[in-house]
């Protein structure tokens, strides 16, 4: 009896939602944004995906932090000011892309066609930012890519697409200058990584890098993306004795690597990981963070400011280093991470690239982030005008940062090159 | 080749192997007892990390305490499953349980990761280590592979030397036979499921000793479960724990002899061959 | 063969109380015409957005469709059908990207090579019944990504991308996901008419005959073997369509989106939502279960607790509506029995 009646209600649920559903879908767009009151303010919305489900959830959401914050400083400032005197008031819209490209076309869709977004900011990571381009590119709106670093996504002739990080080709050749800088007799390399689209573009890069600069990579292999113990591996590497171990992935398995190689007590001098060791939390291993090396976009030690960029010749744009740090802690009682600094930075030069043009159109606000070459808390940054290589990232470099044990025992993260940057000097493990 | 990093390798997966069979016990004890292919078997063994996780982390216990609690848990959790998800169509063709335990997964993953993000967490538990040249035995894996051993030798008492498990073996043999016999079937089932359940929890709990975690790391260990309990034959809880072993072994000996990405392709190539060629398992009879 | 089809059917046709066969054609031609509808409105309209929705739910129904002949008609639960999407999907990238071979031969080749290796897989595992094949599918889909994330000509685990130029070929990236629509559009209503026909043949009873007893029907004289490997070749042709034409338009291809697990998961769904085994349960479990799921996750109340709605409300329609939207329906009121498949 109770099971029919369950069923008839089921049922009866089921269509009804159906019906609801199909209605929702039928009905018009949400209602366009409130204008704000006053008639020389003008309301804007940047929109985005971001993945608040799935494994890219926590780089992904520095980056909305910071981006958020980016929002209160200009809403606090009263806005983007343009050339007639209006007032241009941003807010963000976003939509969970669930980690994975699947839906991510769609998404920007309906971000561009049924909320008008007026600009957009890619997703995380490059796999999810190079299918957003795709359609942001076709609609002719202007897009900023932060937390994507891939080379190969910024070399597909786009016009409107702008990258901020540093491509990923980059993010290891540093290292391999270091150790060079530290030791000249250290030249055997094994170079690890996870086998995921990011990792491995960085890897290869490095592995040819660091052969042309004459170094010997004594092994080069990729480990899946859900390995969890790396012990078997760690022996394999130790047998082939390196100097030096490179590589990586992401938070996780570069955790999980770094504590390993620690229990395993790996004679090895030098450890430089993506991705891992820049976050706060990684530290969290304790003394198998000793030592280990990590490539970063941005660090809270990062030396530029007014004098640097007069120095360089070079305007300054936006807070300090210690302003942008200082309000992020206030806010999200923690430190900034490079994707947070990332997120903020992104809003910060489609503000510069708003006021350098007066403009909201697209095309001029493209011009002006063509011109744009300038220093912020975030760096120094300038896309490329190349037709081929058009909107990639050509000036902003990499710091690297290191784990070192200060003399109360505490870790600190160092910045260790390059060596205009540094805040101390390099430590070879031991 | 070198000798003494494959036996090193050799030595680490062997241990980790343990684990391994622990977890893929309990997939098979349910699909032996009840046909049912647990399809929340990957996020119940990440609730079992996160169960030593905060135990240790908000209550200061000691991890090892944590286990026995978390074993509890575990078996809780998988009675109330199985009343609130499985029980109503436990008659149903394997779809149907395959969908209902597939719900109760989805809504494990979405729930968990509202609850704690996907930020990976970790232990930190250290025992220190015994070492000889290129082989480190690390007090962790050595008290995992002694917990392992604790909890398979357990359930086979609990199988063989009781009253329930005699019951527990009857309903695997012939349901409508047992229940005939007067064995309470719904209420053997139950604990069945919470028994596959509670061991997957201790595996996820051994595990979060050894590595960071995230709530979606139950994945990996949910396919290679699968994997182990065809190595070791569907339904035999014995064989999975040898098939675990034989799994963590074959990972460490195939990483010294081949690039360690293609260590995935060897392990599930010979899973479907296993299939195709012994159903049954490497120790089933043969069909 | 011939025979023996015909003698199963009287028989199946008795167990199943279906023998009196009504024309069902318009039945058919109502289907198409829906999706048809449906289909123009973007294209009237020229909203690129609800054509982007349309192109999800539309593969959501593919999906759906396809695995439903192995599954619903024959009773095999392919866990892994996904394999055939991104096995097409890569090979279509592969030749469009290296070859400049156009969308559709290139889509084409990539359906006939998935359907091929279907048949090659499926003679061996369709040997194995319920869990065990369930299983199976799980493992080759999880060898075929692992083997593609290291293997060089498909570009290993960095996957392959198109130069946006590679568009200009179809008239810039606008019309290229124009085109990208009509491919789907034309899938669908293949797929659609591969299920109905299929459902309505003397194969379709073998196979169902299979689903209910393969014993009995062996006895009866059916080829179990034959019937289920040509349910299977057919099954993986429409994802194989899918994923070309999908990664086509995404313009990137990398094995974790194109062989993921839970994707193939979702197609199940799909078809226990609708109806198990019916033709129209597919198709309405597909549009229903994407856009459910395009509104959970762009809604404000519900964005970070969609996974866990998603998981609850599939228990609920598992438990207490387990034929399905379509299957319920048709049990409910006898008299749609005549004109729903």
């Amino acid at each position: 009896m109770s099971h029919k009646h369950f069923r008839m209600i089921g049922l009866g649920v089921l269509w009804s939602l159906l019906i609801i559903l199909v209605a929702a879908c039928a009905a018009p767009a949400s209602a366009p944004q409130p204008a704000q009151s006053g008639a020389s303010t003008k309301p804007i919305v940047i929109g985005f995906t971001a993945s608040q489900t799935g494994k890219l959830n926590v780089e992904s959401k520095k980056q909305i932090q910071g981006m958020q914050l980016w929002l209160d400083d200009v809403k606090k400032a009263g806005g983007i000011k343009l050339a007639d005197g209006t007032m241009v008031m941003p807010d963000i819209k976003f939509y969970d892309d669930e980690s994975t490209t699947e839906r991510v076309q769609a998404l920007y869709t309906k971000l561009i066609n049924e909320d008008n977004v007026d600009f957009l900011i890619s997703p995380y990571s490059s796999g999810l930012a190079k299918a957003a381009a795709v359609v942001s590119e076709q609609n002719g709106k202007v897009m900023l890519t932060t937390g994507a670093a891939d080379d190969a996504t910024m070399e597909q002739g786009f016009k409107s697409t702008y990258q901020l990080y540093t491509p990923a080709s980059r993010y290891l050749a540093g290292a391999v200058d270091l150790l060079g800088q530290m030791d000249p007799a250290l030249k055997k390399i094994a170079i690890v990584h996870e086998k995921d689209s990011f990792s491995t573009s960085v890897a290869n890069a490095a592995n040819e890098y660091a052969k042309s600069k004459g170094y010997d990579v004594v092994l080069f292999e990729g480990y899946d993306t859900g390995t969890t113990d790396f012990s078997p591996f760690i022996n394999k590497i130790t047998a082939a004795s390196p100097d030096a171990i490179m590589g990586g992935g992401h938070f996780q398995d570069g955790t999980t690597l770094a504590k390993q190689l620690y229990e395993k007590q790996v004679p090895v001098k030098f450890v430089a990981l993506l991705v891992a060791p820049p976050e706060p939390k990684f530290v969290e291993i304790g003394d198998a963070a000793n030592g280990i090396i990590g490539p970063s976009q941005w660090e809270p030690l990062v030396k530029y400011s007014p004098e640097s960029a007069s120095a360089a010749n070079l305007p300054w744009y936006g807070p300090t280093v210690a302003n942008f740090v200082s309000a992020y802690k206030a806010k999200y009682n923690e430190d900034p991470s490079y994707h947070a600094a990332g997120g903020y930075a992104a809003g910060l030069l489609l503000q510069k690239a708003i006021e350098d043009s007066g403009s909201l159109d697209a095309a001029k606000v493209q011009a002006a982030l063509d011109k744009m070459d300038l220093l912020t808390f975030y760096g120094h940054v300038k896309f490329s005008t190349d037709a081929k290589t058009h909107g990639k990232q050509d000036a902003h470099s990499m710091v690297y940062m290191q784990w070192q044990k200060g003399a109360d025992g505490k870790f600190v993260s160092q910045i260790v090159f390059p060596p205009e940057a540094k805040s101390a000097d390099a430590q070879l493990r031991k | 080749m070198n000798l003494e990093a494959l036996l090193a390798s050799g030595i680490d997966g062997l241990m980790l192997g343990f684990v391994y069979g622990i977890a893929a016990m309990g997939l098979t004890l349910i699909f032996g007892v009840m046909r049912v292919i647990n399809l929340a078997h990957g996020p119940i063994i990440a609730l079992g990390m996160f169960s030593v996780y905060l135990l240790t982390n908000q209550l200061g216990l000691n991890p090892y305490l944590a286990i026995p609690i978390t074993v509890l848990l575990g078996l809780a959790f998988g009675m109330v499953m199985y009343f609130v998800a499985v029980n109503r169509v436990i008659n149903e063709p394997e779809l149907t349980t395959l969908l209902a335990t597939f719900a109760v997964s989805l809504i494990i993953i979405g729930l968990g990761t509202v609850a704690f993000t996907t930020t990976p967490r970790a232990l930190d538990v250290n025992l220190g280590a015994l070492r000889s040249g290129q082989i480190t035995v690390l007090g962790t894996k050595a008290v995992a592979v002694l917990i392992a051993i604790l909890v398979a030798a357990g359930l086979y008492a609990l199988l063989y030397r009781t009253r329930v498990g005699k019951s527990i073996r009857a309903v695997a043999n012939n349901r409508s036979a047992a229940e005939i016999m007067g064995i309470n079937t719904r209420g053997i089932l139950a604990f069945s499921f919470g028994l596959g359940t509670a061991l997957a929890a201790t595996a996820g709990g051994l595990i979060a000793t050894l590595f960071a975690f995230t709530i979606l790391s139950g994945g990996t260990f949910e396919l290679k479960s699968f994997v182990i309990v065809v190595l070791g034959g569907l339904g035999n809880p014995t064989g999975a724990l040898v098939g675990g072993i034989l799994l963590g072994l074959l990972e460490g000996v195939f990483t010294i002899f081949i690039p360690v990405g293609w260590v995935p392709v060897i392990e599930y190539v010979i899973f479907v061959l296993i299939l195709l060629v012994r159903p049954n398992g490497l120790f089933g009879a043969r069909t | 063969m011939k025979t023996t089809a015909t003698e199963s059917r009287a028989v199946v046709g008795t167990r199943f109380g279906e023998r009196i066969r009504l024309n069902l054609q318009p039945f058919y031609w109502l289907m198409l015409a829906l999706i048809l509808l449906a289909a123009f409105i973007p294209i009237v309209t020229g909203s690129s957005n609800l054509r982007e929705q349309l192109f999800l739910v539309l593969m959501a129904v593919i999906l759906a469709s396809s695995v439903n002949i192995i599954m619903g008609y024959t009773g095999y639960v392919s866990f892994g059908h996904i394999v055939f999407f991104g096995i097409g999907g890569y090979i279509a990238f592969f030749l469009m990207l290296n070859y400049q071979v156009h969308l559709v031969p290139a889509a084409l080749v990539a359906g006939i090579a998935a359907s091929g290796l279907a048949l090659l897989i499926g003679i061996p595992v369709l040997r194995l019944r319920g869990a065990y094949f369930a299983l199976a599918t799980i493992g080759i889909n999880e060898a075929v990504r692992s083997f593609v994330n290291n293997f060089e000509p498909f570009g290993g685990s960095v996957g392959m991308f198109f130069n946006v130029q590679v568009f200009e070929a179809y008239g810039g990236s606008r019309n290229a996901l124009w085109l990208a629509y009509y491919g789907i559009v034309a899938v669908a209503l293949l797929t659609v008419t591969a299920s109905y026909l299929i459902k309505r043949s003397k194969f379709g009873l073998g196979l169902m005959a299979i689903r209910e007893d393969q014993d009995a029907a062996q006895v009866l004289g059916i080829n179990p073997t034959r019937y289920k490997v040509a349910a299977y070749t057919i099954s993986a042709l429409f994802p194989a369509l899918a994923g070309a034409i999908f990664f086509f338009k995404n313009g990137i291809i990398e094995p974790a989106p194109a062989f993921n697990l839970t994707a193939s998961i979702v197609s199940l769904v799909a078809v226990m939502l609708g109806g198990f085994g019916t033709v129209a349960g597919p198709i309405i479990g597909g549009v229903v279960y994407d856009r459910l799921r395009e509104f959970l996750l762009t809604s404000s109340i519900f964005s970070s607790l969609h996974v866990a709605i998603a998981g609850v409300l599939l228990l609920l329609i598992v438990l207490f509506v387990p034929a399905g939207l379509i299957g319920e329906l048709r049990r409910r009121i006898p008299i749609l029995r005549r004109f729903i498949e």
